[in-house]
């Protein structure tokens, strides 16, 4: 469990080192995931340790959203002023995003 | 002796009562959501966000304070991203023989996702935070909130537009797919995963464990693809 945690925490450091390093504009945990998935093509089969720890974490990973959900308790002005903005705005987007996603990929590997 | 107010007001302070009611009000919304039989309305995100943010404002305790025993859980959202690698590989496979038509799909649906929200919240005078926010909703949580905290958009507002996109295209998706006549296990499972992340993932589960794989590898590439390619749009567009 170490050692998966130390895995973890250090693809962060290195997505975190590598997108300060090239100043790109991706979050550095995005970069740390983009390189743990890399070492996992190479040499995923050797690492059933972490493949085990991650999935076993991800499980509960809604309870990490929590924290910042709360925020919304300081923005409930923002709320009623916009909210039929963005009731719109999210059926919207909401809808053509599903359609025009299933329409791209509809008829790939015999879907039926 | 101290009397008891105080002693409550004490209580109401430190960082630690927050952290404990978190995992408490998350525990709470677990067993609700398995009381709802797993309705895409009972997200033990938006369950346990209710409790608290009413238990804070009963209690006249704000986000600041609050958030001082809850960072530690915040914290985690970072190394929790750098392990979503783990199911995108293990999905991986699912890729190869239509990899192309897969990735144009993620492509297009986020980007379809994105600019129709971004662009109806600007045209119906959205704030400048609303629209930020509206431009990540569509992906995964740790991500969406790396984005933002990458940009500098409100982190709440995020999560809350994040989580009802989830909730929305769950209920939606199918319904609608069924009606165009594209409601196969891959297009529906795909198009929940790359508009509605993991709310969506959950559906596409309850559907076939074949829909649900597609979802999980749905919301992995659109995750993927919005992280990498909306700061360099945004950098871009000024």
């Amino acid at each position: 469990m170490i050692e998966s945690v130390m895995k973890l925490l250090l693809f962060q450091v290195l997505g975190e080192a590598l997108a300060f390093g090239l100043a790109v504009p991706i979050p550095g945990p995005v970069v740390g995931m983009i390189l743990l998935f890399l070492y996992l093509l190479a040499r995923g089969s050797h690492e059933d340790g972490l493949l085990g720890f991650s999935s076993q974490s991800l499980r509960h990973l809604s309870l990490l959203f929590i924290p910042a959900a709360v925020g919304i308790m300081a923005q409930l002005d923002l709320l009623s002023r916009e909210w039929l903005a963005i009731c719109l705005a999210l059926l919207a987007s909401t809808s053509i995003g599903i359609v025009v996603t299933a329409y791209v990929v509809r008829g790939a590997q015999h879907d039926d | 002796m101290t009397d008891p107010l105080s002693v409550l007001e004490h209580v109401a302070r430190l960082p630690l009562t927050w952290l404990l009611a978190t995992l408490a009000a998350y525990r709470f919304a677990l067993g609700i959501q398995r009381r709802a039989g797993f309705h895409p309305l009972a997200h033990p995100v938006a369950v346990a966000t209710g409790v608290l943010v009413a238990i804070l404002m009963a209690a006249g305790v704000d986000y600041p304070t609050y958030f001082e025993g809850a960072q530690l859980i915040h914290f985690l959202l970072g190394p929790a991203t750098v392990a979503l690698a783990v199911p995108l590989y293990q999905q991986f496979s699912l890729i190869r023989r239509s990899w192309l038509r897969l990735l144009c799909g993620a492509l297009l649906g986020s980007a379809a996702a994105i600019a129709t929200a971004v662009g109806l919240a600007a045209l119906l005078g959205a704030s400048e935070a609303t629209i930020l926010a509206m431009a990540t909703k569509s992906v995964t949580m740790p991500i969406a909130l790396a984005l933002t905290e990458r940009m500098g958009g409100l982190a709440s507002l995020t999560s809350a537009l994040v989580m009802l996109t989830g909730v929305l295209g769950a209920m939606i998706a199918q319904p609608m797919l069924v009606r165009l006549g594209i409601a196969g296990p891959v297009a529906s499972g795909f198009s929940l995963g790359v508009v509605s992340h993991g709310i969506g993932t959950a559906r596409a589960l309850q559907s076939s464990p074949r829909t649900g794989a597609f979802a999980g590898l749905g919301m992995g590439l659109a995750g993927l693809l919005t992280a990498v390619l909306l700061p360099i749009v945004m950098v871009l567009a000024g």
